[in-house]
């Protein structure tokens, strides 16, 4: 069963973005729904800052896009309506900057780094990156227009791995899905997929991989109709509460 | 002409209008926003020619196999008119989920099914070695699962239409079931086949959620032509128009091919 609701949970992540109600000028009290769009690897840890966030500031509901960033950051630039951005990359948010559809500067909120990941048990018997190379095992990647297949191609530069991927994918979360459906042998993900997934996954520590570290960076986006409340977000999640339900999630900290 | 009590209701036309706009106006979008001075360029890269070979490649098998196994399930659809309500509406049912299916959904149900794990992919996978996921069969599996309801559909409307006192001429003159069935059905319903096979090959041809899900993405194995247009949108938006073009292209030459001469026969 927890298989199905996972794949339940795969299905509404991918049928993706949320309805944006109509928004008024003033603070609150009057409700003010605010549309985050966030990488897909913050699914989890957002979801958790959005409870914190509406519970300190009511009347404001908060509402996510969750996807690859690249995607998301062609969606910004289309010209879609948003108050946040949280990117896994600094490159993706440079898209949106370049575009001036930010209305401040980008901060790094967050460091991830890469993990190898394998269905629970390891069937494969896969110990380290050197076993991405072999061709008899199926292997899924990020696809490298997507941060963390970007920083996989650096990972896996660096070690002298030429690995021999059977899927590229078009973001972390559908990679961390294949594996936990048992379809691929082992996969790179961030670490902090390997602990959203808990027992449905294993993860092996890749020695190398604390060198590439990718930094998420956040911004209010110009287009807000709350611009104050956007910031509100922003700042939380750059705060106290915020820091601590990231470092929760495996997060490391901005340095 | 006759434009008199026969002609459209004035209520109705504005809807029609703005509906009709509505299903227009994007793709005119489409054209209007097309890079025309680079579409060649595009086209052309190999990554782009490969995406498109396994594209037209997958589709004509997978279009194949929808008409070898969707012909005779037309047949029966279109018999279970002398069947009980029950068993007559859960069949038509069944074959019509698929149409109506989010195509992802499709995917992950396909992977439940034939990947490594899945129910009967498990014994694939013991037995034989066999393991389907991010190979062209799957791609195939994937297209065939969403387009064959469209053939079957199409073939049963026009065994419908067709007038069986042909076949019971036939059968009095001494045919057989399967003879009757090949020379004097196939012949009658073959505008019908014709045209549920074009709608099934450019189903397949734009097939995507069902095929990232289930095969995955891999240049020159799994990564089809709407899969890399996808893939394009994140890094180059132009390409992706592009590309779009040349799926809307095949697209509408299918749908140009189907007209007048085979439609009526399927929808009559």
């Amino acid at each position: 069963m927890k298989r199905v609701a996972i794949l339940v949970a795969a299905v509404l992540v991918l049928a993706g973005c949320s309805a944006q109600p109509a928004t008024t000028e003033t603070p609150t009290p009057d409700p003010v729904a605010l549309t985050v769009y966030a990488a897909a690897s913050l699914t989890d840890s957002f979801a958790d800052i959005a409870t914190a966030f509406e519970k300190e500031n009511p009347g404001v509901t908060v509402s996510f896009n969750f996807g690859g960033s690249s995607a998301l950051a062609t969606q910004i630039v289309a010209g879609s309506p948003g108050d946040v951005f949280a990117a896994a990359s600094p490159a993706t948010m440079k898209t949106v900057t370049d575009a001036a559809l930010t209305a401040s500067d980008p901060v790094v909120f967050v460091t991830n780094t890469l993990e190898l990941v394998v269905p629970t048990g390891n069937p494969a018997g896969v110990t380290g990156l050197a076993d991405l190379a072999n061709p008899n095992l199926t292997i899924a990647l990020c696809a490298a227009e997507v941060p963390c297949g970007a920083a996989a191609v650096t990972l896996l530069a660096q070690e002298g791995v030429t690995a021999a991927p059977d899927t590229l994918e078009q973001d972390v979360k559908a990679v961390l899905t294949k594996v936990e459906l048992g379809e691929v042998d082992a996969a790179l993900v961030y670490k902090t997929d390997v602990e959203s997934a808990g027992d449905k996954v294993d993860g092996i520590e890749v020695p190398g991989a604390e060198k590439v570290v990718n930094q998420y960076p956040i911004a209010a986006l110009s287009s807000s109709e709350n611009p104050a409340v956007a910031q509100a977000f922003v700042d939380f999640v750059l705060g106290k509460s915020g820091q601590t339900i990231l470092a929760k999630a495996g997060f490391g900290a901005p340095n | 002409m006759r434009p008199t009590k026969r002609g459209i209701a004035p209520a109705l036309v504005i809807p029609a209008a703005i509906g009709l706009a509505f299903l227009v106006l994007p793709l005119v979008a489409l054209v209007l926003r097309a890079p025309w001075g680079s579409i060649v360029q595009v086209v052309a890269r190999p990554e782009v020619l490969q995406a498109l070979l396994l594209s037209l490649g997958t589709a004509s098998i997978a279009t194949l196999i929808c008409v070898l196994l969707g012909v005779p399930l037309a047949t029966v659809l279109a018999r279970s008119a002398e069947w009980p309500v029950l068993p007559r509406r859960l069949l038509r049912a069944l074959i019509t989920v698929p149409l109506v299916l989010p195509p992802v959904v499709g995917g992950v149900a396909l992977l439940l099914l034939l990947g490594r794990r899945g129910i009967i992919g498990q014994f694939l996978y013991a037995w034989f070695h066999v393991s389907l996921p991010f190979t062209p069969a799957a791609v195939i599996l994937a297209q065939v699962f969403v387009a064959m309801p469209f053939l079957v559909l199409a073939v049963e409307g026009a065994l419908r239409a067709s007038d069986r006192r042909y076949e019971l001429a036939a059968a009095t003159l001494g045919a057989s079931r399967w003879h009757t069935f090949r020379r004097v059905t196939l012949p009658l319903v073959g505008p019908g086949v014709s045209a549920g096979a074009l709608l099934c090959f450019t189903r397949s041809l734009g097939e995507f959620g069902a095929t990232i899900t289930f095969a995955g993405s891999f240049p020159g194995t799994t990564q089809t032509l709407p899969v890399t247009t996808y893939l394009e949108l994140q890094h180059d938006p132009d390409a992706a128009i592009a590309l779009s073009l040349v799926l809307l292209a095949v697209a509408v030459a299918v749908l140009v091919g189907l007209r007048d001469r085979w439609l009526p026969g399927v929808t009559g």
